[in-house]
């Protein structure tokens, strides 16, 4: 395999997710794709994804849309003959998209919104989150949410203020933290930052 | 039997009919709940794809949070409970990561020790630990002539966190016809609701919001029953949108489990967080107060007298 950050080839950098170094058991027998309810809306199948991993081909995989695609629904790990954590690979697919900065907005910024929402107040915040996002990215996605949150609010399902929970600033000590840990890990593992 | 009990975001806000239920039909079964003090969002799906030690760090607090003098943790939202259940499991089998998450913890003076405590969904513990037997000795009001699709979703059963089949499960049709009500035969009841794909992909969500309703209504359910705070919002909230997109008119209620646990146990209604729902569940409620006429069982088929004789052994 072809060295592109330092010593460390592409595969590597995939196969360090948890459970990744089955990723070179792949048989390509294709059972992924077609246990995966997104399937047909992935520009290419987790089978030609490993494919191309294994053939280096970094960029085509990054630009890839179908780990975007990934629901988590875990039918693929649970039906893999050799017991791939597909799911888990598909998470580590999105975390190097968005290291190289290529990857598809919505599904990025919708993450983004509610881990910042969760980052402050230490609890998710569904009505900040979804206005923040909805008014940001898709203004004429609010207009069809409208009646949706209304029926909500009226049900009493969708509070106007968020929780906050009394460890906030513990735990954003702790995350800062794990963030720093991280940057050390990428550098060792040689991903992008 | 006491357990440390994780509610999730979702029971806390959007799901308060799954967390009043559940919470009812716990002290009906003589179990306890003691309340994590403090949690913290579990993540859901969305930090894991940003930065993943984050991600763990964040679940490893709640972890962290357990009372010493308790063993199980339930969760019965399937989302918090399989970013548990994982990050208790991953932190075991990999020491780097146990050991990276220990020292983020430690900012807060916390620390957690994985496999010190079992990570179990609310689904397990009332089918295995109360047990079937125990929860029809408090059905008071079967319910009798109620069809209902039973609806796992992904995550409770796959990976595989080993209390019920990945594929096929059928711990929730058992409980279900234990209360009384006539289960029906659905294939997609593990199948995925979109999870976030409302938000990112609309139209697809729509596609597999649309299939498990219209599988259901095929099979004549009078409502879908979830396990899932997740698949409840996406088929009770998105199901007009996916109406809209597919061109039909269902009207599918969705209900938890619990909320159908506590009508057989004679609780009101109103108490089990009904109304709280998009997709009114009125008519299930209506048919359960005059149930149809039981058909009268037809009589064995008489053999056609001009039909050719059995063959007898001889």
């Amino acid at each position: 395999m072809t060295q592109e950050t330092g010593t460390i080839s592409f595969y590597d950098q995939v196969a360090a997710a948890p459970g990744g170094e089955r990723l070179r058991l792949c048989l390509q027998c294709g059972t992924c794709g077609g246990s995966c309810p997104s399937g047909p809306d992935m520009d290419h199948t987790p089978r030609e994804i490993f494919a191309l991993i294994m053939a280096d081909k970094k960029a085509e995989v990054l630009r890839s849309n179908t780990f975007w695609y990934c629901v988590s629904c875990y039918y693929c790990t649970v039906r893999c003959p050799q017991q791939i954590p597909i799911t888990d690979i598909m998470y580590r697919l999105k975390y190097l998209a968005i290291a190289a900065k290529q990857y598809t907005a919505e599904a990025k910024d919708w993450s983004e919104t509610f881990v910042g929402q969760v980052e402050t107040y230490g609890r998710s915040f569904e009505l900040g989150v979804a206005t923040q996002y909805y008014l940001t990215h898709r203004p004429m996605g609010a207009l069809r949410m409208g009646p949706m949150a209304l029926g909500m609010l009226t049900r009493g399902r969708m509070p106007l203020r968020p929780t906050r929970i009394k460890g906030a600033p513990y735990l954003r000590a702790i995350l800062r933290k794990a963030k720093e840990i991280a940057q050390q890990r990428d550098l060792e593992t040689g991903v992008a930052v | 039997m006491r357990y440390a009990y994780f509610p999730g975001c979702s029971l806390d806000k959007n799901a308060a009919a799954y967390d009043q239920s559940f919470k009812a039909v716990i002290r009906i079964l003589a179990q306890e709940l003691v309340e994590l003090d403090d949690w913290n969002c579990c993540g859901a799906s969305e930090y894991f794809s940003l930065s993943p030690l984050p991600a763990y760090a964040l679940v490893a607090r709640n972890l962290a949070l357990m009372p010493t003098d308790l063993d199980d943790v339930v969760a019965p939202c399937s989302m918090c409970y399989i970013n548990l259940y994982k990050t208790d499991h991953n932190m075991g089998l990999y020491p780097q990561l146990n050991a990276d998450v220990n020292e983020a913890l430690a900012e807060a003076r916390m620390s957690y020790k994985p496999g010190s405590i079992r990570v179990r969904h609310a689904l397990d513990i009332l089918v295995n630990d109360v047990g079937y037997e125990a929860i029809q000795s408090h059905v008071k009001q079967p319910l009798k002539g109620l069809r209902l699709a039973p609806y796992y979703g992904c995550l409770i059963v796959r990976p595989d966190h080993g209390f019920d089949n990945p594929e096929y499960p059928m711990s929730l049709d058992r409980l279900l016809e234990t209360l009384g009500a006539t289960v029906v035969d659905f294939p997609l009841k593990a199948s995925c609701c979109g999870g976030h794909m409302p938000q990112i992909s609309p139209e697809s969500a729509y596609s597999l919001i649309h299939e498990i309703v219209a599988t259901a209504a095929n099979r004549g359910a009078d409502a879908i029953v979830t396990v899932c705070p997740m698949c409840h919002l996406n088929i009770d909230m998105y199901q007009n949108q996916a109406n809209r997109h597919v061109g039909t008119n269902y009207s599918m209620p969705i209900l938890y489990f619990t909320q159908m646990m506590g009508l057989a146990f004679g609780l009101s209604s109103e108490d089990m967080g009904f109304g709280q729902e998009l997709v009114s569940a009125e008519p299930v409620l209506r048919k359960l107060a005059s149930p149809p006429e039981e058909e009268a069982k037809s009589a064995r088929p008489r053999p056609d007298k001009r039909a050719l004789p059995m063959p007898r052994m001889p």
